[in-house]
């Protein structure tokens, strides 16, 4: 029971790390604004969940599994409302979002 | 593997402050700023100092970054000159780098118990806190009883900044412009999703500081970090609703009231002692048994800083989000 | 290990420097209050360094703890105080800078020291 629980929880923060990764590269290599925030957001929404279940798994039945889920809860609610925010913030600025090389290629067509 | 995880962070500190230093564009660097206060209350925490790390996250990363956005609305957002004397600062600069680097080696070794800063006084606060005050978190019981006379006066600090802005900023030039500023859709009136969720936010985020108010004693917390926070879900109110609504909400009479009382509060403990025959801030004579003297001694204590911190907090933003933008 | 504790000595050095050239070289008024923060946080950072002990852990007392070993919390309760004070004084800072744009309409600190000359 316990090697599986320590199992369990190596799989779901290793996921998490993978999924962070993943967006720290999408947010560097994205062509505008619009895609980078959308890359970032994987970060803040599967990379949380994964890393903080990884970590309730390994706290076990204590307070603290409800503190991380408490913790959870906030993240979910908090990062796609400041996503929305930056994004409305950026189309008042005037940032377009436009895809670049691929919009010009459907438009010609 | 701590010791790789640890010279990441701080690698990434001195990244993040080249950014900063370099940047002309002052939002940025504000927002880099913020970022360095969250890597640095990530190193804290590593460093085995979680009070500490809790208030450079509140204070640091949140209220500080509010009140320099809050300038920063009020002056200009790029610097037009970058530097002045460019050589001769750099020069000066990296030979004091170079004389301070070579003070390093003299310096105790990494988490040495030998080390001086570890005899004496500390391990005498560690062993006498159980005896004299019997509260789990000893930094609270050092800040907030061996120490008080020391919080005493930084209380009073935060209340003179707090007096200070109010001065500076409270002659409003122009009040009739911002009447009609009010009416044009101040806040984030219209966007209804931030609006949503502030509001359903600002009650769990007042009930998380008043926990770490009075769980001070028992895990890292306190009246700062409390104060902090409180003070931050107003802020929030006020971003997503107008500055107007919020000071509807808490008025600015009772934001002074919230000052002067905290500090009268920590005052009128410590002149309690002398009152009931002892020295001033000594807490055992406030009850029958000197250990629940302490421990009540703590706890109003604590409550006058969170009051003092929460209201100078509050009314510096005000201070900064009513002034009319010239 | 050694290397570890060194490589936070020289962090300090080389943060107590950046804000330090940011408030000497940089003209604009911000930028230097920024500079005075970071030199804050770096001197925040030395104290901390100091306080760790190998091996031990925050200083709260837990019941049925065997021969505990802490770190030091006397820095800590000292830092503690200086990061409120360091909010402080940035805070008035600000309200200066707010203050000299109002009245001098700019905030490099050479456009300030002309207007004063004439």
């Amino acid at each position: 029971m316990d090697i599986f629980l320590n199992l369990l929880s190596w799989v779901l923060l290793s996921a998490g790390g993978v999924f962070v990764l993943i967006g720290g590269i999408g947010a560097l290599r994205m062509p505008n604004l619009y895609t980078r925030m959308h890359a970032a957001s994987v970060t803040d929404t599967m990379g949380a969940v994964l890393v903080l279940t990884g970590v309730m798994v390994q706290a076990g039945l204590t307070l603290a599994t409800i503190k991380l889920g408490a913790i959870l809860i906030f993240l979910l609610i908090t990062s796609p409302t400041a996503s929305y925010a930056l994004a409305s913030a950026a189309l008042l600025a005037g940032i377009k979002p436009d895809a670049g090389q691929a919009a010009d290629r459907t438009r010609g067509s | 593997m701590t010791v790789l995880f640890g010279i990441f962070l701080l690698t990434l500190l001195v990244i993040t402050a080249v950014a900063i230093v370099q940047t002309r564009n002052l939002f940025v660097a504000v927002m880099l700023l913020g970022i360095f206060s969250l890597l640095i209350a990530l190193n804290f925490f590593i460093l085995d100092a979680a009070d500490v790390a809790l208030t450079e996250a509140a204070v640091g990363a949140g209220i500080s970054t509010v009140l320099f956005l809050g300038a920063l609305a009020l002056t200009s957002e790029r610097e037009r000159l970058g530097t002045q004397h460019r050589w001769l600062s750099l020069v000066v600069v990296t030979s004091a780098t170079l004389v301070v680097l070579y003070a390093t080696f003299d310096k105790p070794l990494f988490g040495d118990p030998g080390a001086p800063v570890h005899q004496h006084v500390a391990p005498w606060y560690l062993e006498k806190t159980p005896e004299y005050i019997d509260i789990p978190n000893v930094v609270t019981a050092v800040l907030g009883s061996f120490r008080g006379y020391d919080t005493l006066g930084e209380v009073f600090v935060v209340f003179t900044a707090g007096i200070g802005v109010m001065f500076l900023l409270s002659a409003h030039s122009g009040g009739a412009n911002r009447r009609k500023q009010e009416a044009s859709g101040i806040g984030l009136r219209e966007h209804l999703i931030p609006r949503v969720v502030g509001r359903l936010l600002v009650p769990f985020i007042l009930l998380f500081g008043l926990y770490v108010q009075f769980h001070g004693d028992y895990g890292p917390g306190g009246g700062f970090q409390a104060g902090a926070l409180i003070a931050a879900a107003f802020i929030l109110y006020a971003l997503v609703e107008g500055e107007e609504r919020t000071l509807a909400a808490l008025p600015q009479s009772w934001l002074n009231a919230l000052m002067v009382s905290g500090a009268l509060l920590y005052g009128g403990v410590g002149l309690a002692g002398i009152v009931l025959g002892s020295s001033f801030l000594d807490y055992s004579v406030l009850s029958a048994d000197p250990i629940a003297g302490q421990h009540l001694g703590i706890i109003l204590i604590e409550a006058g800083v969170g009051m003092t911190v929460t209201g100078v907090l509050l009314s510096i933003f005000h201070a900064f989000a009513a002034r009319d933008q010239a | 290990m050694e290397l570890l504790g060194l490589y936070h000595y020289w962090v300090f050095a080389v943060l107590l420097m950046i804000g330090f050239y940011a408030v000497v070289a940089k003209v604009n008024l911000v930028k230097k209050l920024i500079g005075v923060s970071l030199f804050q946080a770096a001197v925040f950072l030395l104290y901390i360094t100091m306080s760790k002990v190998t091996g031990g852990t925050a200083p709260i007392l837990q019941e049925g703890m065997v021969d505990p070993v802490f770190s030091n919390p006397l820095p800590q309760v000292l830092i503690l105080t200086a990061i409120v004070v360091g909010i402080s004084t940035t805070a008035l800072g600000l309200g200066i800078v707010v203050r000299i744009k109002e009245e001098y309409g700019t905030i490099e600190e050479h456009e300030i020291q002309e207007i004063d000359r004439r």
